[in-house]
């Protein structure tokens, strides 16, 4: 493996593209070697992204600007290090049941977050946004049921205006600026604020929110595990590289960690309330960005990089119900620790990873985001934050298991699914204790130095009462908590229903106010017409011809006339 | 949880009323132990009120269920059928 990455490297390929191009080419890969090629490719891209250099290593001119195709630092290799490995977890859990189809536009979508990861200039950016934009729809699509194919459409019309926003923005900061250099940008200008927007709309922030859990649990059981862990981490990427210490951050990321509990909260679907959590654990990433400080720039990075690993995980899991039972409610699930095992176990290890439970993932990244918080004094949102995190274990870290794997008993008896699903789920579970137990060699590639000690005994104690008191009020609040076969209002009824309303209304009554002129104005020109045949037609008074008798009568009577006249003028 | 009915044999060990009697009275003696932790363990408090006795139980404890009381809430205004988005057809 070492001749073809020198090789790569010495050329600049930009790494992202060999998923993407691996990715289209493996409708055309015979069948048994596509398992080969959907493991295989991740694993190089890894070796490749690995292998990047710090600076820019592939320049190209492009409308008279520098296009930097591939630039190396730290934070891009994190970044593209965690998105090679989750397209081989992800590859690994897939490639016996998804469609070629699938698994094709998964790897493009991987493949261009990877393009995103390495991009040095702006416009590189907005090139891989939208390809990946391309690839997940594809991704959504690929259920082919109806709903997803609903729900990848209002997907992908969320994006293509977040690609509009984000291209304004970069045309007018190029502009401003006479630079297409993606570097940490000050928010001022309307060219910053846009590409903030646009970066923002793909992060799931608000009030574009709905986006994520209207579109992702539609997608296939392992359409999902990919699309939980490319578009938004790739937007938190882009946030810590463009916007770090932008304080409306804080506040947009608190909000999303709220919104998040809140909407899953009240959620009866199984992946849905995985979806919203997505929010949530975005959130303590976006607000990390906005404190700003190297801790919280850590944290941020750090976090991402577990959440991407216990969401999948989580989301595998969730998957491998729905392929086993085909449901989705939490109201037809229950007791399925019996029969699926291995499932649940994985299950259980990603929500207390999400819910930073000592010794998971989740706790030696998040805990550097609460922690800058509070050596910034940043009272209102160290609270919040603290909340936050009480309430994820509410959320997704005892309810998801919960209502699956126990409460009732919903009668059914499915087996654990495949061999491959189960071991990226292994895979993923090990990764969830191992980064828990031992986070050095995370710590070593984050951005910035490491000076924290996730385990002094204080911390563990903290975290555990408050994860176990979260669980005293789940317990006793169960019966608040109450499935019911409902979903909540959100953000998208202004784009799903009153939007088409006021379109349909308008496009109604402007079409009556058309008809009634058209008939008024035809009524008006049929009169006309026959007024003017009664008077001036064949038969009009005007135009008919008249007899040579009457017309000599006529002149007889004019000529007498005429006699009389001038009679009486002599 | 608290499924008390009739024949136990036929229910795997785990959900039978006796298992859950002891988990609850395992766990509930569990969060005695985690708030005693403030005993022995120094905590570098940043703000005032972190400082109070079993402050990490107590807030986690309410503001979890503050958050169920919002859910609740917010679900009178927010929930809909499953099907609202549903095409009539």
């Amino acid at each position: 493996m070492t001749i073809p990455i020198e090789w790569l490297i010495s050329y600049a390929f930009p790494p992202g593209l060999i998923l993407i191009v691996g990715g289209l080419l493996l409708p055309l890969t015979p069948l048994n070697f596509r398992g080969v090629a959907v493991l295989a490719l991740p694993i190089l891209t890894l070796q490749v992204s690995l292998a990047v250099p710090d600076g820019v290593l592939l320049y190209h001119q492009f409308l008279g600007y520098d296009l930097q195709l591939v630039e190396g630092n730290k934070l891009s290799r994190l970044f593209a290090t965690i998105f090679s490995i989750m397209a081989f977890a992800g590859g690994l859990y897939a490639f016996r049941h998804a469609r070629v189809l699938e698994l094709s536009a998964a790897f493009v979508y991987a493949g261009s977050a990877v393009g995103v990861a390495f991009a040095g200039d702006l416009i590189t950016v907005f090139v891989f946004w939208e390809v990946m934009a391309i690839g997940s729809t594809l991704v959504v699509w690929a259920a082919r049921t109806k709903q997803a194919y609903g729900a990848s459409m209002r997907y992908l019309a969320v994006h293509l205006f977040g690609g509009v926003v984000l291209m304004a923005g970069v045309v007018a900061h190029v502009q401003a600026t006479g630079s297409a250099d993606f570097t940490l940008m000050k928010l001022g200008s309307v060219g910053t604020w846009l590409i903030l927007i646009g970066f923002l709309i793909n992060a799931g922030a608000p009030p574009f929110s709905a986006w994520i859990a209207d579109a992702y649990p539609e997608s296939s059981p392992f359409g999902m595990v990919f699309l939980s862990a490319f578009t938004t981490k790739t937007a938190v990427f882009v946030l810590i590289k463009g916007f770090a210490g932008t304080e409306i951050l804080i506040y947009v990321g608190v909000y999303m960690a709220c919104y998040g509990i809140i909407y899953a909260l009240l959620e009866n679907d199984m992946r849905r309330i995985l979806a919203y959590s997505i929010v949530n654990q975005v959130g303590f990433m976006v607000c990390g960005i906005g404190i700003g400080t190297e801790m919280a720039l850590n944290g941020a990075a750090s976090h991402a990089f577990a959440h991407i690993i216990y969401k999948a995980l989580l989301i595998m899991s969730a998957g491998a119900v729905l392929q086993q039972t085909g449901k989705r409610k939490c109201t037809d699930l229950g007791g399925l620790f019996q029969t699926m095992p291995l499932t649940c176990i994985c299950g259980t290890i990603g929500a207390l990873a999400i819910s930073s439970f000592p010794w998971t993932s989740g706790f030696v990244s998040k805990s550097m985001i609460n922690t800058a918080s509070a050596a910034e004094h940043l009272t209102f949102v160290w609270f919040m934050l603290l909340a936050a995190s009480a309430g994820v274990f509410l959320h997704a870290g005892i309810k998801f298991p919960w209502f699956v794997f126990f409460q009732k008993d919903s009668g059914m008896r499915p087996p654990d699914p495949a061999w491959n699903m189960k071991a990226a789920m292994i895979f993923f579970a090990f990764m969830c204790v191992a980064l828990g137990v031992y986070p050095d060699p995370l710590y070593s590639m984050l951005p910035y130095e490491v000076n924290y000690e996730p385990y002094a005994a204080a911390h563990i104690a903290e975290m555990l009462q408050l994860l176990l008191f979260s669980g005293l009020a789940f317990f006793v609040l169960l019966p608040m908590m109450k499935r019911t076969l409902t979903i909540s209002l959100d953000f998208d009824w202004f784009y799903r229903v009153a939007g088409p309303f006021i379109a349909r209304n308008v496009v109604e009554a402007v079409g009556k106010l058309g008809k009634a002129l058209e008939q008024g104005i035809t009524r008006e020109v049929i009169n006309a017409i026959a007024f003017i045949r009664q008077h001036h037609g064949p038969t009009g008074p005007m135009a008919r011809t008249l007899y040579l008798s009457s017309m000599v009568i006529w002149v007889v009577v004019a000529l007498g006339f005429v006699l009389v006249l001038n009679f009486a003028r002599a | 949880m608290s499924d008390t009915s009739g024949k136990h044999g036929d229910k795997h060990w785990l959900v039978q009323p006796d298992t859950i009697r002891k988990l609850w009275i395992g766990g509930i003696a569990l969060l005695i132990v985690v708030t005693l932790f403030d005993i022995w363990v120094h905590k570098h408090v940043h703000f005032g009120i972190e400082g109070s006795f079993g402050f990490y139980s107590w807030y986690g404890f309410a503001t979890c269920a503050a958050m169920v009381a919002i859910a609740k809430g917010l679900g009178f205004i927010l929930k809909r059928e499953d099907t609202y988005y549903d095409d009539p057809d």
